[in-house]
């Protein structure tokens, strides 16, 4: 089982990234350079965060034409696990592979705090090691997290049970109130129909160990490594 | 002949030009002059300045490195490395691109050196918010912060803000970086080795920035100006690539030195080096990559176009590095080589342009400025306290203090920076001092930058020595042994000899502090000129101090943990409210004198404190400052608003004015609160050391009391104080 962390110009939490896989849940990875192509050897891919090309355009909007990308889609069309974390998500919307798009933060600011989220939805690969309904702690880092898409879109997700995270209160209350960025309908994070493509704006490897100030994150890492050992060729 | 208005507008005096032609012995040519003008700034030359930083101590407790552009300490092979520098200036003609290129410059410094950069803090001091032009300063400066340290990837996880008229007209931005490296890959800012090459890296050469360090930072403000071109541009983006390239190019071993070109640019780079690595460097500008049409020598030797570096790369090596800056779509050409005969030559197409012993330029003028101590100081040190009526309410009183701008919560601006990317902040911004582990250690570093100029404006020497010991306090509060200083001096005019006596008297102030902890001064910045037609500041040494933690596991935060816990204060409360922050508050004066320091009472509660938290003994602890002892005890009470937890404090029995019991800042003050059966043992702890021990009272509750004796002074909601402490600031900045 290997892990690839894709570094863009601009990623800023590749490091974060690959330190969680190899030192806390001790797998293999490697950092895929965003000119590379060959995705071969790997299990799952994480887009981390940062400023792609410093996302002086749009987020994502340039990070999208990398060369990598379009292995990405390719290895995410034969099932590959795919996670885009904050600056992942938005390259993932960007490229396709989510629906929706993301816009900046109702407040016009940047936000970085510890936010709730509650699970949506434990029957996927990324979260099953959670409960359902369960809280989380986790940080956001962003300008643009707040979400959206149009109603039928929405019904949609709904529908496929693809809204996997969304905002709450620490006793998990979702109303308008515990939206730290104006998302639609609380949404913190997405899985693709299929259900091996996921995005999300809360940073788990910033809350995968005991010294940072939870470690609420480090299970959605763990239910990957989980799910890839159990099913090791697709 | 040079005409006078062509030296005097690049900020050359006839002195100084009298002295270039004695130096080259012929007349200058545009090029060199515009060089000597620029090397010779205040700001880079530290003319005025550089007698008297000589009184600051270069050792400490730990082992210090004192590079060319930064400095450190070093710990187990691993050199931390740390600056803070100014960014005053620009920053009040263009808010946002002024922070920007202020943090964009230091973390150069710092990865220049070959450290990662790891953190970052702010100290920042704006004119009061019911000014408009204050508010978009402010508004303005967070969001050049925001912009370039959020996308550079840099936590900036601490730092100060305080508003006082004086800084209306010239706001301050003081910028720190901390960065770490094995101590055997760090690189000094020197070029050496005949023949090797000489490389410019990263963004290419335009006309921004030209005389930002000679026209703008060493002058003041006067009225009308318009000095926006002279600031820079920042691109976060650049920098960040520039980063990995360069910290992959020194992972190779190839490269000899590497500096930023910051303030004076190519002019300071290439002299510096050459100076520092004992050497010369012959230079062709048809190399330099440029973003503009037929700039002329003189403009590309001035420019202070962003995110540039020079590289001196060992001989016939240059095709590795220039691989790895290509790979990240950077600029990377050598433009010149290394000689032997200490002359800095400067040819454009061939044909010398300027040619200068790189030491004449670097050895800038020494000044013996003159210094006299303010005449209206005797006045404003006198305080009547029988003059000023005690409050009927100090409920009141208290309230107004938490919302006051310089008490209040910073949510509002440390929420729009990325304060945890890279994973190692630990103690999170709000708390007495950040707190960053070091990976693959059990160790941790804090980190905190401090300075009361009101202290120091009524009494320059002991406000100075309180700025070292209070940063030193807030470090200890966290449980770090405070290691080792970096200072950001920002003063007015020195040629005022009321502003230098200010700044003689910081610095001693600061020397002497520093030499009784054991405390080295490893990096720093001198800002002067730091006034306008409206107003000169109050004298600002802003220390940016670390902290070294052993154990990781052994932290403490200032938020009471639970209900039953004791409540102790280490120290005791003195009869005295000049220079306060509720005189100046509630009663609008700016009056009497700094509080009284006792260097070895402060030096017991510290000891104390410290050896308390790292027997894990204290569950937290919380310093005395701005606001005094009632603004401390209702922080513990609600800084963590998930859990806030009342206290009652009911053994307090003091005979003095009630006020000055409550919000006198007299110094060398901890908090600390502990379970119920460690008391005994911090109080054999404090005996040890002498430090005068008290339990004041008891955690729980809702509500936060306050006795002395048997009269109750305060008796506050929790919710109460929530709401004017957390909400003030982002109101103010939305009127």
């Amino acid at each position: 089982m290997k892990f690839g962390v894709v570094v863009f110009p601009g990623s800023n939490c590749d490091q974060d990234c690959f330190y969680v896989v190899k030192d806390v849940l001790k797998q293999p990875v490697e950092y895929i350079w965003h000119k590379d192509t060959k995705l071969d050897n790997l299990d799952c891919i994480i887009l981390p965060g940062g400023f792609s090309y410093g996302d002086y355009l749009r987020t994502g909007a340039i990070a999208r034409f990398s060369p990598v990308m379009k292995s990405i889609a390719d290895f995410a069309r034969k099932g590959g696990t795919v996670i885009g974390i904050c600056n992942g998500f938005q390259i993932l919307l960007e490229a396709g592979l989510l629906p929706g798009v993301m816009l900046k933060n109702r407040n016009l600011h940047f936000i970085c705090k510890h936010v709730y989220i509650k699970t949506q939805n434990i029957q996927t690969r990324f979260t099953s090691l959670y409960k359902q309904g369960q809280i989380l702690k986790m940080p956001i880092a962003h300008n643009e997290g707040n979400y959206y898409i149009d109603a039928a879109g929405l019904r949609e997700l709904r529908d496929n049970n693809q809204v996997v995270f969304r905002y709450c209160s620490a006793t998990g209350k979702d109303s308008d109130e515990f939206n730290p960025n104006g998302t639609l309908a609380n949404i913190a994070g997405i899985i693709n129909k299929r259900g091996n493509v996921l995005g999300m704006m809360p940073h788990p490897e910033r809350s995968s160990e005991r010294e940072l100030s939870s470690q609420d994150g480090y299970f959605i890492f763990k239910s990957i490594v989980q799910w890839l050992k159990a099913r090791r060729v697709w | 002949m040079v005409k006078p208005n062509v030296y005097h507008s690049l900020g050359l005096s006839d002195k100084e030009y009298q002295n270039i032609l004695k130096i080259l012995k012929r007349k200058p040519t545009n090029t060199e002059l515009a060089m000597f003008s620029v090397e010779w700034s205040e700001h880079c030359g530290y003319l005025c300045s550089r007698k008297w930083l000589k009184l600051l101590p270069k050792r400490g407790k730990y082992k210090t490195l004192i590079g060319e552009d930064s400095g450190g300490i070093i710990i187990d092979g691993l050199a931390i490395i740390f600056k803070m520098e100014s960014h005053n200036h620009p920053s009040q003609v263009e808010p946002k691109q002024g922070a920007a290129t202020g943090v964009g410059g230091i973390i150069r410094d710092i990865f220049t050196a070959g450290a990662r950069p790891i953190a970052l803090l702010d100290s920042l001091r704006f004119g009061p918010l019911n000014q408009s032009y204050n508010k978009y300063l402010l508004t303005g400066v967070v969001d050049g912060i925001q912009f370039y340290g959020n996308c550079v990837g840099v936590p900036t996880v601490g730092g100060e803000i305080y508003f006082d008229e004086s800084y209306s007209g010239n706001c301050l931005v003081n910028a720190m970086c901390i960065g770490i490296a094995k101590k055997d890959k760090l690189v000094r800012a020197a070029a050496s080795g005949l023949g090797n090459s000489i490389m410019y890296v990263g963004s290419s050469t335009g006309r921004d920035g030209i005389g930002g360090c000679s026209i703008l930072a060493s002058h003041e403000f006067k009225e009308g100006e318009e000095k926006r071109p002279t600031v820079q541009i920042g691109d976060p983006f650049t920098e960040k690539c520039l980063i990995e390239a360069t910290l992959e190019a020194i992972n190779t071993g190839y490269v000899v030195g590497i500096k930023d070109m910051g303030a004076a640019g190519l002019t300071c780079c290439t002299s510096e080096m050459a100076q520092a690595g004992n050497s010369g460097m012959d230079i062709e500008l048809q190399a330099v990559p440029r973003r503009e049409e037929n700039m002329q020598p003189w403009e590309l030797m001035m420019s202070e176009s962003q995110e540039r570096m020079l590289i001196c790369v060992k001989k016939g090596k240059e095709d590795h590095i220039k691989k790895i800056f290509l790979k990240w779509d950077l600029n990377a050409s050598v433009v010149g080589k290394v000689t032997n005969d200490g002359l800095v030559t400067i040819r454009d197409d061939g044909k010398i342009v300027a040619q200068i012993k790189a030491h004449s330029l670097t050895k800038a003028p020494v000044y013996d400025m003159p210094y006299k101590k303010p005449r209206y100081l005797r006045e404003l040190n006198k305080l009547a306290l029988g003059k000023i009526p005690e409050p009927e309410d100090y409920n009141k009183v208290l309230l107004r203090l938490m919302a006051a701008p310089s008490i209040t919560n910073k949510t509002w601006v440390y929420e729009q920076y990325d304060h945890m990317v890279q994973t190692n902040t630990v103690v999170l911004p709000g708390s007495d001092a950040a707190v960053l582990r070091l990976k693959g250690t059990k160790k941790a570093i804090a980190a905190t930058c401090d300075c009361n100029s009101r202290y120091c404006f009524l009494n320059p020497y002991r406000g100075a020595q309180i700025a070292v010991i209070e940063a030193a306090r807030n470090l200890v509060c966290c449980g770090a042994n405070p290691a080792a200083v970096t200072d950001c001096l920002n003063f007015g005019n020195p040629e005022k000899p009321e502003s230098f006596w200010q700044f003689k008297n910081c610095v001693e102030g600061i020397a002497d502090a520093c030499r009784l902890f054991n405390i080295a001064v490893v990096s720093g910045n001198v800002s002067f000129y730091n006034e306008s037609p409206k107003s000169v500041i109050h004298p600002t040494p802003t220390i940016g101090m670390i902290g070294i933690i052993n154990d990781i596991n052994k932290t403490c935060a200032q938020n009471f943990k639970q209900a039953g816990e004791a409540i102790i204060l280490l120290g005791y409360c003195r009869e005295e409210l000049g220079a306060s922050e509720y005189l100046k508050e509630i009663h609008n004066l700016t009056k009497g004198d700094a509080p009284q320091l006792d260097l070895k009472l402060e030096q017991a509660v510290q000891k104390t404190a410290l050896k308390a938290i790292e027997k894990d003994l204290v569950n937290s602890a919380h310093d005395c400052s701005e606001g005094g002892l009632a603004v401390a005890l209702a922080e513990c009470c609600i800084s963590d608003k998930d859990n806030m937890i009342g206290a009652n404090i009911n053994k307090l029995n003091y005979d003095m004015r009630q006020d000055a019991l409550l919000f006198g800042e007299s110094q060398s003050r901890i908090i600390l609160s502990c379970n119920s059966d460690c008391v005994e043992k911090v109080r054999k702890i404090a005996l040890e050391f002498k430090a005068p021990f008290c339990v004041i009272g008891k955690t729980g509750g809702r509500v936060l009391r306050i006795l002395n004796g048997i009269e109750e002074l305060v008796s506050l909601p929790l919710e109460d104080l929530y709401a004017e402490w957390s909400g003030s600031l982002k109101k103010e900045i939305e009127r």
